[in-house]
């Protein structure tokens, strides 16, 4: 039987690689974009579960946002990404320093 | 009146941990086309444990938006750039170890949370639900959620300025009209007066 526990453990995991996403590709800005997907998805997937177990709406409609701002944020990203590829034939995070952050 | 075969246990695991592997594929894989293929699959595999959980209409939107539309951007976008991949993937083992531990510390202390409080022990039962969940999903949007709804909206009107005028080239060859130039125009720009003296016929 399937409880609410197993489906906040997918979320965990699915959360922690997302992280270890980040660190192992901190070269590459199109992996880091896709890990950040991937922990949007983890908090998605506990957004649903809640809404299921708590019988809620709430959580489903904040995942309907959730998703929608995370579409404009992947669309924005990669036009960025387009841009800077475009003007320095790079998208290394470490050849892009000029703002010595 | 339990089941003799478990299947909905049976789709839960198989599912995630169809998106459990397609996820660290997202991560380790060597080239980016496959990453972007992997991913596909992570949420291909968790919307259907969203219809699991009776969410439809957010399994099916992630399926169309996500899958359809927003991974293809990142596919066009991965194919689109010539990336050089071997200069990308030389700090990966240097990495390794950190990202591992800072991970699994962060892996453990949430599962320990999870089910050393008890608290996630509520068990899935089908049947109780009323009425469609799109139609619910609906009425919450353009009831309770109309505001930050039309705010939504608005959000992917700015995605889409933004995006095109980021991207959006001016080409120098192409011709094009400029309507303040054309409103501004004064008279001595179009009409040029040549004097001369009168010619005689034959």
């Amino acid at each position: 039987m399937l409880t609410l526990a197993h489906f906040l453990t997918l979320g965990a995991i699915l959360f922690s690689i997302g992280v270890a996403g980040i660190f192992l590709n901190r070269k590459n800005i199109i992996i880091l974009l896709m890990s950040i997907e991937l922990l949007l998805l983890a908090v998605n997937m506990n957004f649903v579960a809640f809404s299921r177990f708590l019988d809620n709406m709430d959580g489903q409609v904040f995942v309907f946002f959730i998703l929608t701002v995370a579409a404009a944020e992947a669309a924005i990203g990669l036009a960025i990404l387009v841009v800077l590829f475009r003007n320095r034939e790079t998208i290394n995070v470490e050849d892009i320093e000029e703002l010595k952050g | 009146m339990p089941n003799a075969i478990p299947i909905i246990e049976i789709v839960f695991y198989l599912f995630s941990g169809v998106a459990t592997l397609a996820a660290l594929g997202v991560i380790t894989s060597r080239n980016p086309v496959y990453s972007v293929l992997f991913l596909v699959l992570a949420f291909f595999s968790s919307a259907c444990i969203w219809l699991l959980l009776e969410a439809e209409f957010l399994a099916i939107v992630l399926v169309l938006v996500y899958v359809g539309a927003v991974m293809v951007l990142f596919l066009f976008v991965v194919m689109m750039l010539d990336i050089n991949l071997t200069k990308l993937k030389s700090g990966f083992a240097s990495y390794l170890p950190v990202g591992i531990m800072v991970a699994a510390a962060m892996a453990a202390q949430l599962l320990i949370l999870i089910w050393a409080r008890g608290s996630g022990s509520a068990v899935l039962v089908y049947g109780d639900s009323e009425g469609s969940n799109t139609r619910m999903l609906g009425e919450w949007l353009y009831t309770h959620y109309l505001y930050p709804f039309e705010i939504a909206g608005f959000i992917l009107l700015v995605a889409i300025v933004a995006a095109i005028s980021l991207t959006h080239r001016r080409r120098p060859e192409t011709k094009y009209q400029d309507p303040s130039r054309q409103v501004q125009v004064k008279r001595d720009e179009r009409v040029r007066l040549v004097k001369m003296d009168a010619e005689k016929e034959d």
